[in-house]
């Protein structure tokens, strides 16, 4: 087994370790390069099938490319596609910076699909190389009655034994790319041969590396307009990727404090 | 083929442990910059903190990203870091060494290709030195580095050096593990990490980097048994799909797989995937897959598939090493539920055999074992689990133990003690394969009017069982049902005429009606035993035979009663010391502990148990208008 053979290999075993203990379960599909790996793993997973519903939280400030690509997509893969809105920003704590702010719509958003939809559990696609407070993420992490992550005091996880026992109201995500790299995802997705939106390939020498909305996502100076490039690209940089993503930046703990809250 | 860059190689897994304050973030955030693996910006970001705070330039900022953090000044929670050196990608699981976070610790330390051990050179072993030493041990993480830093706090003396790792030699020694490299280094200035230290000419060894480098990733056990255990059965199309991840050996399409604990048979017939290039015709440990079979035998989750030849140890009862990491502590009676790859089946602890104390390796008897502590106990199981020697094959010789809802301890299968019950439930001959009968137990049950089982009465000599079970046959028969009795005296007439009373004999009795009992059940018909089955272990195997049909009733009586009773005068005898071994007497009787029915024989009248059995039958047998 190569390297990517054995990271497919863990979010398999993650993907349907998921499917056993929860009956009702959604996975976020953002419409970003993770989540469409994602997506390809539970179709490896479930041989074909994606047995549960693929979740977009709109704040209807994506790209239109991004808006394409999902109508496209959620077709061409089958998949039972659940769309809402997020709240307007006025809804929103008004002591989180400006970026943040916006970005903590989609916790709203999804909190409140979670309580329409009655989910046990999300699968959503973050990884521990993206963002130092990611990097201390459970496989299966418990959420509080609101959504909140309690990084102090989370469950043991060894020897592949994730947290499937909970008190009434505990609510969890789940993390089957937790342990992938940026640079891991880009060979997966070329070996794969995975669809991506077309705004991660460079054009006038800029690309995006990481998409969000459109008024707090920049992107990065680029030529990389093929995947074997951004791989090129990727083996050489040190910029994080994450870098072109506002809400990270405002202050010392801001994306800290969306991840309590909720955020993914 | 062309060798992949190193960037797109697997990382090695490091965990870096230590006690608290011996540099271990400051190792980590000092060695992220001198491999060049900081991102742009961060060190800046690292000075602009420590200024902050008027502090020289502090590397453990590198890790604490977190305000709470560095409020608190100590690393809270496994953290995962990536780095590169010319030879390969690394990821860091940074370990705290506070006390209370031993679950963190075992989280990283887990899943660990190798450990760097974090000892300050002024201070030497101390108590978390010796603890995360222990765990290590335990987990079976072999491969460790010593890094014996703040070497600038001892003048870089040479003698000093060789004392601390002298020191540390002979902790790990006990154990059993050898260091890769034990070296000296100050991590806070870059000595001996990535570049070989002038501080201290009189070290001849490599830098630390340079001792990782030669350290070989775990290897996946592809060459030991077979063990699929089966994670999930999907339906999603007219594939029935058994799907898990290969724990160990290799599977090829056209084996022939055993099935435990239902010891069925049945061949590979395809291993499916999805969005891959031609048939799939094999699959070894680590790949998660699915296969189909060419008999559609009845197979679930915790079921593990292996080869004939090499199957794992079926057993009810074992040996374990625990370290618990439960806020209530472990104690002996208490159940939780174990977890074993995809296994999971409650488990009482049967006895705390010694609590072990890491910093100094000496054992003490104990009833419970606390919060961090690591002790032996013995386990046992109502069904058979199919287990592996932890020493045999890792994968399954570990799981976990749930209380409540949380995950309390992990722990190490040991047979030592305990004998492989497979041989006996399993058929001797390999030419012999299941008949696949073609009238359902539901079409028996339907026919019959009412569902079937085993109603398996235990309890003391004297207790009632044989009345009661007459007299429940007699109440249900003419009710229409199909009954039927079997107690000591049909069995021994016959089936069991070559047994004695000596204890083999007397287990190889009650596995023959706990198999003749599901025999009948599974034609349709209530049976009722009537049989002391003293031993617990003896009656979970009858249960074990047929775990959905199987209903144990305790006839209690107590043993005053049931002696001053003593229908057939054999306490008498027994007290006279005429009969060897007399349960209740001179022999055990272990009482069920979680019946599904007891009837106290004692205090109610023959009617009144009668009248309580009835009820529980038609409760749990009665079908629709019966």
């Amino acid at each position: 087994m190569n390297h990517l053979d054995s990271l497919e290999a863990q979010s398999v075993y993650i993907l349907r370790e998921a499917f056993n203990k929860f009956d009702r379960l959604g996975m976020l599909w953002s419409l970003g390069k993770d989540s469409n790996v994602m997506l390809w793993l539970a179709k490896k997973a479930f041989f074909g099938h994606v047995p549960f519903p693929a979740m977009f939280c709109d704040t209807g400030k994506k790209f239109p490319e991004m808006y394409a690509f999902q109508k496209e997509y959620a077709e061409k893969w089958g998949l039972n596609f659940i769309r809402r809105d997020c709240p307007p920003i006025e809804e929103i704590d008004p002591t989180l910076p400006p970026a943040a702010r916006s970005a903590a719509r989609k916790t709203e958003a999804l909190k409140r699909l979670i309580a329409e939809l009655d989910l046990q559990a999300v699968i959503a696609g973050i990884r521990r190389d993206e963002e130092a407070t990611r990097a201390k993420e459970r496989v299966f992490s418990p959420r509080g009655e609101n959504a909140e992550w309690d990084f102090r005091d989370q469950p043991p996880e060894f020897w592949d034994q994730f947290k499937t026992d909970f008190a009434p109201g505990t609510h969890i995500r789940v993390h089957p790319l937790l342990h992938w790299t940026e640079l891991d995802i880009w060979l997966y997705i070329q070996r794969e041969g995975i669809p991506l939106v077309p705004l991660y390939f460079s054009r006038d020498g800029k690309r995006y590396r990481s998409l969000g909305d459109m008024d707090i996502t920049n992107p990065v100076n680029s030529d990389a307009d093929t995947v074997e490039k951004i791989i090129a690209e990727l083996r050489a940089t040190k910029v994080a990727e994450r870098s072109g993503r506002a809400m990270d930046h405002e202050a010392e703990d801001a994306f800290e404090r969306l991840r309590s809250a909720g955020y993914m | 083929m062309t060798v992949p860059p190193i960037t797109d190689m697997a990382p090695m897994k490091l965990v870096i442990v230590g006690h608290v304050d011996h540099g271990k973030s400051t190792l980590i955030g000092r060695m992220l910059h001198d491999t060049g693996s900081l991102p742009d910006g961060k060190m800046e970001a690292v000075k602009a903190m420590s200024d902050r705070r008027g502090m020289p330039m502090e590397w453990a900022f590198v890790l604490d990203a977190l305000q709470a953090e560095r409020d608190q000044g100590i690393t809270i929670d496994t953290t995962q870091i990536f780095f590169k050196t010319p030879a390969r990608p690394y990821v860091i699981i940074d370990a705290p060494g506070h006390k209370e976070f031993l679950k963190n610790m075992v989280s990283g330390a887990a899943s660990a290709d190798a450990a760097i051990l974090v000892v300050d050179a002024k201070e030497g072993v101390q108590e978390q030195t010796r603890r995360h030493g222990y765990i290590l041990h335990l987990l079976g993480l072999d491969q460790v580095v010593v890094a014996v830093n703040k070497m600038d706090l001892v003048d870089h003396s040479q003698a000093r050096f060789d004392e601390v790792a002298g020191e540390v030699h002979k902790y790990l020694g006990s154990m059993g593990i050898t260091p890769a490299a034990i070296l000296p280094v100050s991590a806070r200035h870059g000595d001996g990490l990535a570049v070989k230290s002038t501080n201290m000419p009189w070290f001849e060894g490599e830098t630390l980097i340079a001792s990782l480098d030669t350290l070989p990733p775990k290897p996946m056990p592809v060459e030991l048994p077979l063990r699929f255990p089966v994670q999930d059965v999907y339906k999603f199309d007219e594939r029935r799909i058994l799907a898990g991840r290969i724990e160990s050996g290799k599977l090829n399409v056209g084996d022939t797989l055993l099935f435990s604990p239902s010891n069925a048979r049945a061949k590979v017939q395809s291993i499916e995937a999805w969005s891959v290039d031609g048939p799939v015709l094999s699959a070894s440990a680590g790949q998660s897959i699915g296969i189909t079979l060419d008999d559609q035998l009845f197979v679930e989750r915790g079921n593990v598939a292996s080869h004939a030849s090499e199957p794992p140890v079926q057993t009810n009862v074992f040996r374990a090493r625990i370290f618990w990491l439960g806020r209530a502590p472990l104690e002996v009676g208490r159940r939780y539920k174990l977890k074993l790859a995809t296994l999971e089946h409650p488990v009482e602890v049967q006895a705390i055999e010694r609590v072990i104390d890491v910093s100094d390796l000496s054992e003490r008897p104990a009833d419970r074992i606390e919060r961090n502590e690591v002790g032996e106990v013995v386990l046992r199981a109502r069904a058979m689990l199919s287990v592996d020697e932890f020493t045999d094959n890792p994968r399954l010789g570990r799981f976990v133990l749930i209380d409540g809802y949380d995950m309390a301890g992990g722990g190490l299968v040991s047979m030592d003690g305990f004998h492989d019950l497979r041989r006996a439930n399993a058929p001797t001959s390999q030419n012999i394969t299941a008949v696949e009968t073609r009238i359902t137990t539901d079409a028996r049950w339907a026919a019959n009017g009412h569902k079937s089982g085993v109603l398996w009465l235990t309890g003391l000599s004297g207790a009632g069982k044989s009345t009661l079970a007459l007299e429940l046959e007699q109440a249900l028969f003419r009710k229409g049902w199909q009954v039927y009795v079997l107690d000591g005296d049909n069995i021994r007439f016959g089936l069991s005429a070559d047994l004695g009373f000596a204890p083999e004999d007397r287990e190889e009795n009650i596995r023959r009606v706990g198999e003749v009992a599901a025999l009948f059940a599974r034609a349709g018909i209530l049976v009722i035993t009537a049989f002391i089955s003293p031993y617990r272990s003896d009656r979970d195997r009858a249960r074990a035979v047929a775990p959905d049909l199987f209903h144990e009733v305790y006839v209690n009586a107590g043993l005053a009663v049931c002696e001053e009773r003593d229908p057939k005068g054999l306490y008498k005898k027994a007290r006279r010391g005429e009969i060897a071994e007399f349960t209740g007497i001179s022999a055990p009787y272990e009482a069920p502990e979680a019946p599904e029915v007891e009837v106290e024989t004692g205090s109610l009248s023959l009617a009144q148990s009668v009248e309580q059995l009835l009820g529980y039958v038609e409760a749990n047998f009665a079908t629709k208008g019966s």
